[in-house]
């Protein structure tokens, strides 16, 4: 059956090239934790992208309860948590794996940084890889305030404060961030909103398209 | 190799258990989010009380009054007092009516002579739908069907009221 409907499809459009570029290629022995298994420091990569799409999918579910509004933000967390079936489960998915989201990433880069993998002609997958870093912490630190909770509140505070502390642009910055001077509330949780959910995770798709693209052209980097 | 014996290839083999793997693992993060997200579909369909409505039986006359009573709605995370709107009257068998105000047609909110055009008939400003006394809808006028009819209980001479019910195709 499913052959099938893959076959009615290849048929007519060709899927099978494009599908060969994108799946069938070969492991390189040295990457390989068959044959050394000291190699599975390769697969931190793969492991920080399988997280992240965790991470997309449990938080696309969380925002059919969740209420980006100060009046409501808490209640519908706490209402999705407690009364919706597996509430504790979807929202635990997307609160821990945020966690384990940084830690796989850290881990990923450092084994670029410490093989050394960044070097010509991988300095460009290098750039766009660390542009990745600030975004996804940039998607830990809007989200901390979703709950609006007393530490969402005041991890916001302190995170705004160190925007304020750069150089010449600070105020402005906070501002831009928080969508007031002065006032963390109803603009700020509607502003880290929107950035959490839209603006971020567009920037981290164009950018993850091309570290995919740029590793599938060089190739891995070779053993050490 | 023995053709009877059909043995497994090595690649056969670790497609297998990878799909299976691949597949618990991809069922154990999907599961739980689906189950969330249809939540709402699963929950039994909430029986509404019966509401003393604040009118007493002798003061329900043969004329349609509407009647006005709250109640509390809890609506997920958020609870509030909805107002409920109602026509109550005596039919000419003696029958207490309370008719739910709700259009039959597009859902807009009739009223008893609602249309000095059309006496003793409900009247839906919104596209002209009449009703006759008893909830009929008047034939080649918009509604396709009776207005609904609260159930509804006496209990110490005062009317309490339940959740409106289709009359069925009059």
């Amino acid at each position: 059956m499913l052959q099938k409907v893959y076959d009615w499809i290849d048929e007519r459009v060709d899927i099978t090239p494009i599908w060969r570029d994108i799946a069938d290629h070969e492991v390189p022995e040295h990457v390989n934790p068959a044959h050394h298994f000291s190699a599975f420091v390769y697969c931190f990569g793969g492991l920080t992208f399988f997280v992240l799409v965790i991470q997309i999918l449990s938080g696309m579910f969380l925002t059919m309860y969740y209420v980006a509004d100060i009046e409501n933000a808490w209640r519908s967390v706490y209402y999705l948590q407690t009364e919706v079936a597996h509430g504790q489960i979807v929202r635990g998915m997307h609160h821990w794996g945020a966690s384990v989201l940084i830690v796989m990433l850290l881990l990923h880069t450092m084994r670029v940084f410490f093989q050394g993998a960044y070097k010509k002609p991988r300095e460009l997958n290098w750039m766009v890889g660390v542009l990745i870093f600030f975004i996804i912490l940039g998607l830990g630190f809007t989200g901390y305030l979703l709950p609006w909770d007393n530490k969402a509140y005041f991890a916001t505070q302190v995170g705004l404060d160190i925007a304020e502390q750069v150089p010449f642009i600070g105020e402005h910055l906070k501002t831009l961030l928080a969508g007031d001077p002065n006032i963390i509330g109803a603009a700020t949780l509607a502003r880290f909103f929107a950035i959490h959910v839209f603006f971020l995770p567009a920037a981290l798709f164009a950018l993850l398209a091309v570290h995919f693209i740029l590793i599938r052209r060089q190739g891995i980097a070779g053993p050490l | 190799m023995n053709e009877k014996k059909q043995q497994v290839s090595r690649r056969q083999f670790l497609n297998y258990t990878l799909t299976g793997v691949g597949g618990f693992m991809a069922a154990g993060v999907l599961v739980p989010m689906l189950r969330f997200a249809v939540d709402p579909v699963l929950q039994p369909s909430s029986k509404g009380d019966f509401v003393n409505v604040g009118l007493a039986v002798e003061d329900i006359t043969s004329e349609p009054q509407r009647i006005e009573w709250q109640v509390v709605q809890e609506d997920a995370w958020n609870k509030s007092e909805v107002t409920k709107v109602a026509w109550v009257f005596r039919n000419d068998d003696g029958e207490i009516i309370a008719h739910s105000p709700i259009c039959k047609h597009l859902g807009c909110f009739v009223t008893w002579e609602g249309s000095e055009d059309y006496p003793n008939e409900y009247f839906c400003p919104c596209h002209d739908g009449r009703y006759y006394k008893d909830g009929t809808n008047v034939p080649n006028t918009p509604p396709m069907a009776p207005l609904d009819e609260y159930e509804q209980r006496i209990e110490n001479g005062m009317l309490y009221l339940g959740d409106p019910k289709p009359r069925g195709e009059a």
